[in-house]
């Protein structure tokens, strides 16, 4: 008896749908399974019988085989199990043929029979409702997160027996008790308040100029770069960058749902991704592991960062083939991993937030405790190579705070304070950008920078003398530019004044300090 | 007076490491004086242990005008680095001769300060004068062959060991009349140079630093033993004029001033009031802004900043730090 049961696996952020065909005839015992198939999905073979056999479902001494297809692509991930074991069941007729028609199965099974969480469920289910599947039946840890896509019903199963009985009734009424199908408020999603775990900015004392700076930078979607000695609160700022970009837009939050689903490190139960994501690899990751791939296809940390952040301490520290690897991604938002087995693209655009010590010992320009020579404090710079920091629109050094300081401070702006400002400085790019590929300010290419960025006669006069007395490159030109850019958006103006142009020249990252 | 057997060889060497790619140029260029010469310096007669053969670059200090060693640390800070360059600026205009070692540090910046104030400059290398050591300072060294000279007595292609900075360093000091310490570690290579400046019976003067500041450890302790104290350019350069008068010296042509303060006059009052904040030691602009006067305290302190910076009054020493400009010298 043949029957075939839908499924589907993962390519990159998106997914395809794989058709699982089971047929049992008759012939010498076996159990075989075809259609180029990984590691995890060939062991699900094990798993399917044995969970079988211990919930008391005897598989018949007949030939089975499993095909999954299209048979042309590699499947990799456990969720083929449970799509397996159902087209198994029907084959050997447990229910009635066609009962499991129509519906898309995903999840791994345990040898007692449990449906156990898989990666992947929401660009499946995603991919399924637009291919036009109206129904899916997945682990019931995943259920929340399937449910987030309209026009299709996502039941959760939490064990292979309950799902027998669900595929057994012949009533929908009766179905609908068995298995009912999960409910993510509209209003839930939409109400994307969850700042109390976020660390806030008022817990940050002093730094005044590194706040701006970071207000500058999420304003814009600049990249940043904080330079400063052990414990001036390089990270303490970092962390709190999420917290005063503009919440997530239900889109934005499903692309970032997406990408943590595929990662398989979505939390049990949860719908949607709320927070930005900020992400701080330690300065020994691998190539692969920050831009994604290896061997089977995963997103890396700065797909994970995606619409957030990705924070690197210690930058200098990093392997150089690890950070020249973020120059594509940092341009393009998006990065495609080429290996043998085929082409992926991950969604990659990230806020990129770097920090470092001014020196190895990390006291200069301090000479009274820093005893780096220059060509010492050169080749430490030198190690951050220039197509990164030409990425680099904002850079900023902090001082350690000294505990006077820290005492008499004012009450320190909240997050919220600063994003409501933010938010303001956001929207006045969104109409300046509608229709364009811009989205920022920070994307503003050099052939559109006098459409956006247009100068009165003063402003350009003194552009003229700042671009001689500092000795700036073309590319640092532009970067003040779209800086100022921001600046004056934060401001509520359209016009690009003296003032804001020499701010945006104070946070310059300048080449004489890298010894370029 | 080419001394060409004994040069070839190590002008191969040189070729090799690539230092040089003018190299026949100045090749021919070099000189070798002998202590019979006319030429030869007659400050160094006079010293114990002159050099047997001095090679030079370029011109040798005169022997009727003034002249001053400027030297200290290499890893000096940006005090050091606006007092050297002040001083130097201030001697380049008076026409008083600057000798130094060319180093990295306050002994480059000075030298470049003083060539660029229109004054002569004088490099005592530890190495071939055919080899720019270190690296870095190129454009000083190609200043130098034009603005004054390259001195050493190594003959050209000797590679810069450490043990030929020592015994430079008599040269150093041997040249001037009077030697200055702008800034010193309590253990320095720059006091080697004081040393030899004493048994030669040099006048040293010294720059004064913080009591907690070790770069100006050295020179402090050479104050409590009883150096010349340097208190301003102005100060120093009379007292340079009395030196000079005693030993029958020129100080060179008198006109000189400072322009820095007025340029400052100029100023709206709130740059003029960030301007007087700032310090020749780098200060955050946190630090600044605490400096200021009250009532300047809410301005945009980071915007004035750079402003300085385009007056070239100020200097971004680091992305968030801040600073004099001294003199005429440009980093």
């Amino acid at each position: 008896m043949y029957c075939t049961v839908i499924s589907g696996a993962l390519l990159g952020v998106s997914a395809y749908l794989v058709s699982v065909e089971v047929d049992i005839a008759q012939g010498l015992p076996g159990f075989s399974m075809v259609g180029s198939l990984g590691g995890e999905v060939k062991e699900s073979r094990e798993r399917v019988m044995v969970a079988l056999k211990n919930v008391g479902l005897a598989l018949p001494p007949k030939r089975i085989t499993v095909n999954l297809s299209p048979a042309d692509i590699r499947k990799e991930g456990s969720a083929f199990d449970l799509p397996i074991a159902v087209g198994m069941l029907e084959a050997m007729g447990y229910f009635r043929p066609g009962a499991a028609e129509g519906i898309l199965f995903l999840g791994e099974l345990g040898l007692d029979g449990e449906i156990k969480k898989v990666r992947g469920v929401l660009p499946i289910v995603r991919e399924a409702a637009a291919r036009g599947i109206r129904q899916c039946i997945v682990p019931a840890a995943n259920a929340r997160e399937g449910a987030v896509i309209p026009g299709i019903r996502v039941r959760g199963a939490g064990h292979i027996r309950e799902l027998l009985q669900f595929l057994e009734a012949k009533e929908e009424a009766e179905r609908e008790r068995l298995l009912p199908a999960e409910q993510v408020d509209a209003a839930e999603l939409s109400a994307l308040e969850s700042d109390e775990n976020i660390p806030d900015f008022s817990q940050v004392s002093g730094q005044e100029t590194a706040k701006r700076a970071a207000e500058i930078a999420a304003a814009g979607f600049h990249n940043l770069l904080m330079a400063g000695p052990p414990g001036a609160g390089k990270s303490m700022i970092a962390r709190r960058i999420p917290g005063i970009m503009p919440c997530l837009t239900p889109e934005e939050s499903l692309e970032v749902t997406s990408v943590y689903s595929v990662a398989g490190l979505l939390e049990e139960g949860t719908a949607l991704v709320r927070t930005r994501p900020f992400q701080s690899p330690h300065h020994t990751i691998s190539m692969a592991a920050l831009v994604g791939g290896s061997a089977s296809p995963r997103p890396g940390m700065i797909s994970l960062a995606h619409r957030g952040v990705l924070f690197l301490d210690e930058l200098p520290e990093f392997q150089r083939v690890a950070l020249d690897a973020l120059r594509q991604p940092l341009e393009e938002h998006k990065i495609q991993v080429c290996r043998a087995w085929g082409n992926v693209t991950y969604p990659s655009d990230f806020m990129l937030v770097c920090a470092m010590n001014p020196c190895p010992c990390g006291f200069y320009p301090d000479r009274g405790r820093c005893r780096c020579t220059d060509p010492q404090i050169r080749r430490y710079m030198g190690k951050v190579s220039g197509p990164i920091l030409d990425r680099i629109d904002l850079c900023v050094e902090l001082q350690p705070v000294d505990i006077a300081g820290l005492k008499k401070a004012r009450r320190a702006e909240s997050s919220r304070e600063i994003r409501e400002r933010v938010q303001k400085a956001r929207e006045r790019q969104r109409e300046r950008f509608a229709g364009t590929r811009c989205r920022f300010n920070a994307d503003i290419e050099g052939t559109n920078i006098e459409k956006y960025c247009p100068l009165g006669g003063e402003e350009q006069e003194l552009m003229e003398r700042l671009y001689h007395s500092l000795q700036l490159s073309a590319r640092a030109y532009h970067r003040i530019l779209k800086v100022a850019r921001t600046i004056a958006d934060l401001e509520g103006t359209e016009r690009i004044g003296t003032e804001h142009l020499l701010e945006a020249s104070f946070y310059r990252p300048s080449a004489e300090y890298w010894g370029l | 007076m080419n001394e060409n057997g004994n040069g070839k060889k190590g002008g191969d060497s040189c070729r090799k490491e690539g230092r040089n790619e003018s190299w026949n140029e100045i090749w021919n260029e070099i000189r070798v004086l002998m202590r019979q010469d006319a030429e030869y310096p007659e400050r160094l007669l006079k010293i114990p242990g002159p050099p047997k053969k001095l090679y030079v670059l370029g011109r040798v200090p005169s022997e009727r005008i003034l002249t001053v060693a400027l030297i200290g640390a290499r890893d000096c800070s940006e005090y050091g680095k606006y007092v050297a360059s002040g001083l130097g600026a201030a001697l380049g205009r008076r026409g008083i001769q600057v000798v130094s070692g060319m180093a990295r540090g306050i002994d480059g910046i000075s030298q470049e300060a003083a060539l660029n104030a229109g004054g002569s400059s004088f490099g005592v290398l530890g190495c071939g004068v055919d080899i720019c050591y270190p690296a870095g300072n190129r454009r000083i060294y190609d200043k130098l062959r034009l603005g004054g000279g390259l001195l050493s007595e190594y003959p050209p292609g000797t590679p810069p060991l450490p043990g030929h900075f020592p015994p430079r360093n008599r040269i150093v000091s041997g040249l001037a009349d009077v030697v200055v310490v702008v800034e010193a570690r309590e253990k320095s290579g720059t006091l080697i140079t004081v040393d030899m400046a004493l048994e030669q019976g040099r006048e040293v003067y010294v720059v004064p630093g913080r009591m907690t500041d070790p770069l100006s450890a050295g020179c402090n302790r050479l104050l409590k033993l009883g150096a010349g104290l340097i208190l301003s350019e102005e100060e120093f350069l009379e007292e340079l004029i009395q030196i000079g008068k005693r030993q029958g010296l020129q100080a060179g042509n008198t006109n000189g001033g400072n322009t820095s303060i007025e340029s400052t006059k100029n100023l709206p009052p709130e740059l003029a009031a960030v301007y007087h904040a700032l310090d020749v030691t780098p200060g955050s602009v946190e630090e600044i802004t605490a400096r200021l006067p009250k009532e300047y305290r809410e301005e945009p302190v980071n915007i004035h900043l750079v402003r300085l910076c385009l007056e070239n009054l100020a200097l971004q020493v680091s992305p968030g730090q801040f600073c004099l400009r001294g003199g005429e010298s440009g980093r």
